[in-house]
């Protein structure tokens, strides 16, 4: 795997290198609180699961369960049927790639510093393989032309394409999306979108908990609904947006379509 | 009139300035700096310290660099000064001698780290939560993360705090003349008040004083300089970036290099 991160982006038309992921019986509680109450989820490698429902339902924290940003209270997630609790976090969060709501750029450093420090300091890479790396991912996001600048220099859009190559140089089998499009304007989200269905058809296993059922409804291969901390519904989106079975999906999409 | 005259003699006196100014500049000044600076490094050192346990999840660190913060800004400085400086000296003498230089500079230093890690801890904890999740995301250890993401945005947001802490260090350091001081490590402070108790007039002390603020005034413009770049959000760019101060900054953060490609046409082009 730590070679293949010094060889940027698969090329034309190639696929990614990704993992299954099966969340299993998953529970966290915030105190008294249960956010998680049970949560089983299955994505076939290489394929794209969206997480859909109300906020406050789970679907961040189980996300988040993932990479261990979150440690579960019982229950577990297998990568390619390797269990996660078992996996050292560090080494672990090299194998699963995250992307935020708000960026989480780092403001202090150059846009291909925010590349470059990752892969020299976790992967070991030499400054110049690293720079080389970075620019590739930056060519592959459509900003190589932004690579000296600071981050609050770009638009929201540009930023989270940068975030995104920043997780996809550090060569992951799986990626995980909460709610990247959620703090952009309008206009920016389509640019965002269209990447990120990109990397759905070249091979990427992603876990996309988001609010825009355009992209849900095209781009994924299963839509779960999440409620109260439990997943109530879960299929092909085709039959979670055209027929949905349980009374709180109905609702729900009532509300939101 | 003769009031005028008398306060001008009594403070202005020229002559007693002159007499005292190669001793001040020559002597003080120096002696001034290095304590400050070299307790402003110390400080700086420790209170990173203190402010990395304060933070730390573990109450055995948090614990301790609590105490330390509460006892040393709670003192009086010359307290601290006299004990550490004066109590020490009997263990110190075989390495340092009579020179009370070293145990000043630590009593300095050891107070200044308690006020500089409560900035540096503020400063840190400013730090979006993001920040670090990112990192971590990223395959950082917690260390890794907090060195290379977090303090360094940390620190840059408590600069001004940083500056204002060095002006009081190097006011506090006339202190040190608490100590016992031989005529050649005489600092600022304590070579205009012998001169003042010699002759009997004030003026080698105002002369004193004019050099304190020629060091203290420029670094508080500093601060005030530093203060407004954050805040208009300006970043003070390091030097190795290619976007420096001067750089492509655009007001609205949406220009990038077409902005700048536009500035430079435009000047280019404002001579022909």
């Amino acid at each position: 795997m730590t070679s293949s991160a010094t060889q940027g982006p698969p090329r034309d038309g190639a696929t990614f290198t990704s993992v299954s992921v099966e969340v299993r019986d998953l529970r966290v509680s915030f105190g008294t609180s249960e956010v998680l109450r049970g949560v089983d989820l299955r994505v076939e490698r290489g394929q794209t699961a969206c997480v859909i429902g109300p906020s406050g339902s789970g679907k961040s924290t189980l996300l988040r369960c993932v990479n261990r940003l979150q440690e579960p209270d019982s229950g577990d997630v297998l990568l390619a049927g390797e269990s996660v609790i078992a996996t050292d976090p560090d080494a672990l969060r090299q194998r699963v790639g995250m992307v935020f709501q708000h960026f989480n750029l780092f403001p202090h450093r150059t846009v291909l510093d925010n590349i470059t420090l990752p892969l020299r300091k976790v992967r070991k890479l030499a400054r110049d393989r690293a720079e080389e790396t970075a620019r590739t991912w930056l060519a592959e996001v459509g900003l190589a032309d932004k690579a000296p600048y600071r981050p609050a220099q770009l638009s929201g859009g540009q930023q989270q394409r940068v975030a995104i190559a920043r997780a996809l140089a550090m060569d992951p089998e799986v990626m995980l999306f909460d709610e990247v499009t959620s703090a952009l304007d309008p206009e920016l989200v389509k640019g965002v979108l269209g990447l990120m269905a990109e990397l759905g058809e070249r091979g990427m296993t992603m876990l996309v908990v988001t609010h825009e059922m355009g992209f849900a409804r095209q781009v994924s291969d299963t839509v779960a609904f999440m409620d109260r901390g439990r997943v109530v519904e879960a299929g092909p989106p085709e039959q979670v947006f055209e027929q949905p079975e349980s009374p709180r999906l109905r609702t729900f999409l009532s509300q939101v379509l | 009139m003769d009031v005028l005259t008398t306060l001008a003699r009594t403070f202005f006196d020229w002559d007693y300035i002159r007499a005292v100014l190669p001793d001040l500049l020559g002597t003080g000044l120096w002696n001034t700096l290095v304590l400050a600076l070299s307790s402003a490094v110390l400080g700086t050192v420790l209170g990173m310290g203190l402010a990395v346990m304060g933070l730390s999840r573990s109450r055995w660190l948090r614990f301790p660099a609590r105490v330390y913060i509460d006892v040393f800004r709670g003192l009086p400085a010359i307290l601290t000064i006299l004990l550490v400086g004066q109590g020490l000296a009997q263990v110190t003498r075989p390495l340092f001698g009579y020179n009370p230089y070293p145990l000043g500079i630590l009593a300095l230093g050891l107070i200044a780290a308690a006020y500089i890690g409560e900035i540096f801890r503020s400063g840190i904890q400013s730090v979006d939560r993001g920040q670090l999740e990112a990192s971590r995301a990223l395959g950082m250890s917690y260390a890794g993360g907090m060195r290379l993401v977090v303090i360094p945005q940390g620190v840059r947001r408590v600069l001004p705090a940083l500056v204002n802490q060095f002006i009081a260090l190097i006011k506090e350091s006339s202190l040190v003349y608490f100590l016992g001081l031989l005529a050649s490590q005489r600092e600022l402070f304590r070579i205009g008040q012998d001169e003042a108790a010699t002759t009997g007039n004030l003026s080698p002390l105002v002369a004193t004083g004019i050099c304190y603020l020629v060091i203290t005034v420029p670094l508080t413009h500093l601060v005030n300089h530093i203060d407004r770049r954050l805040r208009s959000g300006r970043r003070v760019a390091a030097p190795n970036d290619p976007d420096g101060p001067d750089g492509p900054g655009d007001p609205d953060g949406r220009g990038g290099p077409d902005a700048l490609a536009k500035l430079n046409l435009t000047v280019a082009k404002e001579p022909a």
